[in-house]
């Protein structure tokens, strides 16, 4: 027992770690500007390009995510125990579960992904690094992607890998598979971002948990609809083209400005 | 304009400009909203199909139509406070939150009870019925995001933010949900067919509506000199305000 706990204080000491030194890099390259002289300026050109600081952060996020595994497979576990309740509440019938397999799946997408947003900002708002980040010389835009994009591999691409053996269980019909896969992998991200300004809006409130869900869930409302009813369209063996194309533009539109409000919503809440 | 504008940025130059502003704008809504309500109660002709029940149009319309229109008013405000920094547009911000809470609340209940006798049912997912309801959600958001910060200047840039983010929402989310209705429910139950509507029947409701935009405008004046008195309770001008009426 107490062997796991020091396991565990050691990877929660090297999680620390990581998170310092990759701030740390971040601000080097702001002290880097003023120590250049003009023979590093190779050097200095790739410390400030965007990739290097996308993948920085991405890398430090996910490097994150793998040593607290249970917050990976946490959101996963609820999205399959709350399908699995729904034909215990609804009864066995095939052809009820059929017809209500989208929406629950989606539903439940929805949620999971919901309880998921709040480790996004909050421990980095915790231990500071989040001002660090916000203090750099690279555009918050591009650093708030990242950690969107990382929330999103981390939460967005189990559910879609799990979603059709779960949809097995709900009995969905057989044409619907890649319109379900479709959905969920241009929708997901849409989930991630707009869930991103709620969760930025309401880091430094101390309970904010319940107040995100009454922020978020409204703006998931059209990706809801869209999506089930391009799944609702292929059970039909109908064309659902038009619905994939909505929420790709919903995807696109969200990708080009919640950052952006996610950087102003952080600024606040940092204040 | 500019110029004319600035003095405005002084709370208490807008709080002596709002006390002007009240007993006129107080004295129009009651002469509109009481003109406007008998004519519409009492006089005007009853609908040939909806028969008296169709009198509730008259607060309904005019309430459903302010909550949309006190949203954009919201955003407004938010937007020139995070662009220009003006405190007072966060005050009044604040100030129209709940009145369009509450007049979105109306066009709600309102519509259930009208929808009870012409429909049968309080409550159908049509998609004005919907859309109304969503904006309710929106409203509250940002009602309870105001309220969760501490630091009223705070809570206003995030109030703002997630009013710029609704009303971007707005427009997607009532299209999907028109769209959904049409896909789900198909024409079951047709929405109100609104026959061009005969002269005696449109002026009450000009009236009314007018009387309606009118009671806003006073209820906004009113929270708005609240929150510019709460807002500056630690300034001079305040307190010899305090102890004028005090005395």
């Amino acid at each position: 027992m107490t062997l796991k706990a020091q396991s565990a204080q050691k990877t929660e000491t090297s999680a620390a770690n990581i998170d310092s030194s990759v701030v740390r890099d971040i601000v080097i390259d702001s002290t880097a500007v003023e120590n250049s002289s003009v023979d590093n300026k190779a050097q200095l050109s790739q410390q400030f390009s965007y990739r290097h600081a996308f993948m920085l952060v991405l890398k430090r996020d996910l490097t994150i995510a793998m040593r607290h595994k249970d917050d990976i497979i946490n959101p996963l576990l609820f999205f399959v125990i709350v399908i699995t309740l729904f034909p215990l509440g609804i009864g066995p019938e095939a052809e009820t579960l059929s017809r209500i397999a989208p929406g629950i799946i989606w539903v439940a997408a929805l949620l999971a992904t919901l309880l998921s947003l709040d480790r996004l900002f909050k421990s980095d708002h915790l231990d500071g690094s989040l001002e660090q980040m916000l203090l750099s010389p690279h555009p918050i835009f591009l650093l708030v992607l990242a950690k969107i994009f990382a929330h999103w591999l981390i939460t967005g691409l189990p559910l879609i890998l799990i979603a059709p053996l779960l949809a097995v269980l709900l009995h969905l019909d057989e044409n619907s598979y890649t319109a379900l896969f479709l959905t969920l992998l241009l929708g997901t991200p849409v989930l991630s971002l707009l869930g991103a300004v709620g969760v930025a809006l309401t880091v430094g409130i101390k309970k904010g948990g319940v107040l995100l869900s009454l922020l978020v869930l409204p703006l998931y409302i059209p990706v809801l609809i869209f999506a089930t009813s391009a799944i609702d369209t292929a059970a039909l063996g109908l064309p659902y083209s038009g619905q994939l194309a909505i929420i790709a533009a919903l995807f696109f539109g969200s990708l080009t400005l919640a950052p952006f409000a996610v950087g102003a919503a952080l600024k606040v809440s940092t204040n | 304009m500019w110029k004319w504008l600035h003095p405005y940025a002084n709370p208490e130059v807008s709080y002596h400009f709002t006390n002007k502003l009240l007993p006129w704008l107080s004295a129009l809504a009651a002469i509109f909203l009481s003109i406007g309500l008998v004519w519409a109660l009492l006089f005007a002709p009853a609908d040939y199909q909806q028969g008296h029940s169709f009198r509730i149009f008259y607060v309904h319309v005019p309430a459903a139509s302010l909550s949309m229109g006190i949203y954009f008013a919201m955003a407004i405000a938010a937007f020139s406070s995070l662009v220009w920094q003006l405190k007072l547009a966060d005050a009044s911000a604040a100030a129209m939150a709940p009145v369009g809470a509450a007049f979105t609340a109306i066009a709600l209940i309102t519509g259930a009870a009208w929808g009870k006798p012409m429909w049968g049912t309080w409550w159908i997912w049509d998609a004005r019925l919907t859309s109304e309801l969503i904006l309710l959600f929106l409203y509250l958001g940002v009602i309870a995001l105001h309220n969760a910060f501490e630091d009223k200047n705070l809570a206003g840039k995030a109030a703002g933010i997630l009013t710029l983010v609704g009303v971007i929402n707005i427009p997607i989310i009532k299209y999907s949900v028109d769209w959904w209705n049409t896909l789900h429910q198909g024409s079951t139950v047709s929405k109100l067919g609104k026959p061009s509507m005969s002269l005696d029947m449109l002026w009450p409701f000009i009236i009314c509506f007018i009387g309606f935009s009118l009671l806003v405008a006073v209820i906004i004046c009113l929270r708005f000199r609240n929150e510019i008195l709460a807002r500056n309770s630690i300034r001079p001008w305040v307190r010899e305000l305090v102890q004028k009426h005090n005395s």
